[in-house]
């Protein structure tokens, strides 16, 4: 069977799914999926093939979507889904991750769920929430959310997760306890003299290098970090950078040293590309020095960004590169990210980017 | 033990479109809000969580009316009630 790739979407309006064949240049487009709700993350459950989408309608509450055939048909799911009875209501789920067998959802207000069933049934895993920090917690723009998860890929007991605006936090023990994990990563939105707190930064994306644990990259709020002891210490790495403020990153599915990122112009300057021009930045040395790659991406009167989400790479050789802008426009790389293309336009604000190759 | 009275539920398109194949008129057992929650999940499993949360009580943006009044779970239904569950304009 001849190989093809996917693009997994998640909207402001539902989920939908790109298709082609290796080569990337023609892409067939199918969707909105979910019933239109507002989904924040789709992602493949590679043991199962399932297709699992993280949402939240304001009617409805919070569910993951599951489908089982490539996105013809959906089922819903969020039994079990509550931190209990007087407790705060769970909004949306928007992020997903598997471990083994398990598959995890992070959810606003931010919390972390399990699901042994394919996302049929969820069980909270509280020892996050009993975190002590837990009480000073605060909500980013986006609302409180735990939107990063990042298991270990051989560890099932190690989980990184991070959240808006509490920090890294990791997991050894499956859950049950946790330790923050942002020594050296800055809050400029914090008085002088306390803006390197043990936890209550705003990290936008928190990713892992290939084949390699140990080494994590964060997108933050105030600033580009990199760590090479899993996010015990985290060192700048955001010379040479047009800003210090984005939300995505997006590793490379061999390099450990290769990221892209999607800049923007500040936090409070708007938050769109820099001069209307809009750039994915690349390093291939783990951040020591950046490219900005622009062939092909608007170089004029570009008001957009690329939401935390919303940038993903495949698997193939070259590696392709993708993001999805929050004005409804999808970029493809097939090349590393040398040279982009326009793939879908006029969709609804795009929240995530995910790819799937099928041989 | 008596049974609870029967009532007649009104769903909104918005959660039929949600439960492929469940119809829009029911005609069930149920004295309160709540009963009537839990007699819907009963025939189609999940729709509680779809209408209430964890707290619990009926979503923000879930409107429930015995007949012209609006309803928490709490309320009780009176014997032949019309109840409509509604999607609220402020959920759109």
């Amino acid at each position: 069977m001849a190989t093809q790739v996917y693009i997994l979407l998640g909207t402001r309006k539902g989920a939908f799914v790109l298709e082609s064949d290796r080569d990337r240049t023609d892409w067939s487009l199918r969707g909105p999926f979910c019933d239109a709700w507002p989904i924040n993350h789709v992602i493949t459950d590679p043991r199962t093939g399932a297709i699992h989408a993280a949402g939240g309608n304001a009617w409805f509450g919070p569910a993951v979507w599951t489908s089982r055939d490539l996105g013809a048909t959906w089922t819903h799911a969020s039994e079990g889904m509550t931190y209990g009875e007087g407790e705060e209501p769970i909004v949306a789920a928007w992020s997903l991750a598997t471990s083994g067998d398990r598959l995890y959802a992070g959810v606003q207000p931010a919390g972390l769920f399990a699901s042994n069933d394919g996302g049929k049934g969820w069980e909270h895993v509280a020892g996050l929430r009993a975190h002590p920090s837990r009480e000073k917690w605060t909500p980013g723009a986006g609302g409180l959310i735990l939107h990063s998860l990042v298991p270990h890929p051989t560890d099932e007991n190690q989980i990184w997760v991070a959240i808006s605006a509490a920090g890294v936090f990791h997991t050894a023990d499956g859950g049950a306890t946790w330790a923050p994990r942002n020594t050296g990563t800055r809050c400029d939105f914090l008085p002088e003299g306390q803006r390197y707190p043990e936890f209550g930064q705003c990290v936008h994306c928190l990713v892992m290098a290939a084949g390699r644990p140990d080494l994590l990259y964060q997108q933050n709020h105030c600033g580009m970090y990199r760590s090479a002891d899993g996010g015990r210490n985290w060192q700048s790495v955001e010379d040479g950078l047009p800003s210090s403020f984005g939300f995505p990153a997006a590793v490379h599915p061999r390099d450990p040293s290769t990221l892209y990122l999607f800049p923007l112009n500040g936090a409070i300057e708007g938050r769109y590309v820099p001069e209307g021009k809009a750039a994915v930045w690349r390093t291939r040395d783990g951040g020591e020095s950046w490219q900005a790659m622009r062939q092909g991406l608007p170089q004029r009167d570009a008001y957009f960004g690329v939401l935390r989400q919303a940038m993903a790479t495949d698997t193939l050789e070259p590696a392709g590169v993708y993001a999805g802008t929050n004005t409804g426009s999808l970029y493809a790389s097939a090349d590393e990210g040398e040279t982009w293309t326009e793939i879908a336009q006029h969709l609804p604000p795009i929240h995530s980017v995910e790819t799937l190759v099928r041989a | 033990m008596t049974q609870p009275p029967e009532v007649r539920v009104t769903l909104p398109a918005a959660l039929l479109a949600l439960f492929p194949g469940c119809p829009a008129q029911h005609r069930l057992r149920a004295d309160t809000v709540e009963g009537v929650v839990y007699a819907l999940d009963a025939a189609w499993p999940g729709m509680r969580a779809r209408l209430c949360d964890g707290r619990p009580a009926l979503r923000q943006h879930i409107a429930v009316y015995v007949g012209e009044e609006r309803a928490t779970l709490d309320t009780t239904v009176p014997p032949g009630a019309d109840l409509s569950i509604m999607t609220a304009i402020s959920g759109g």
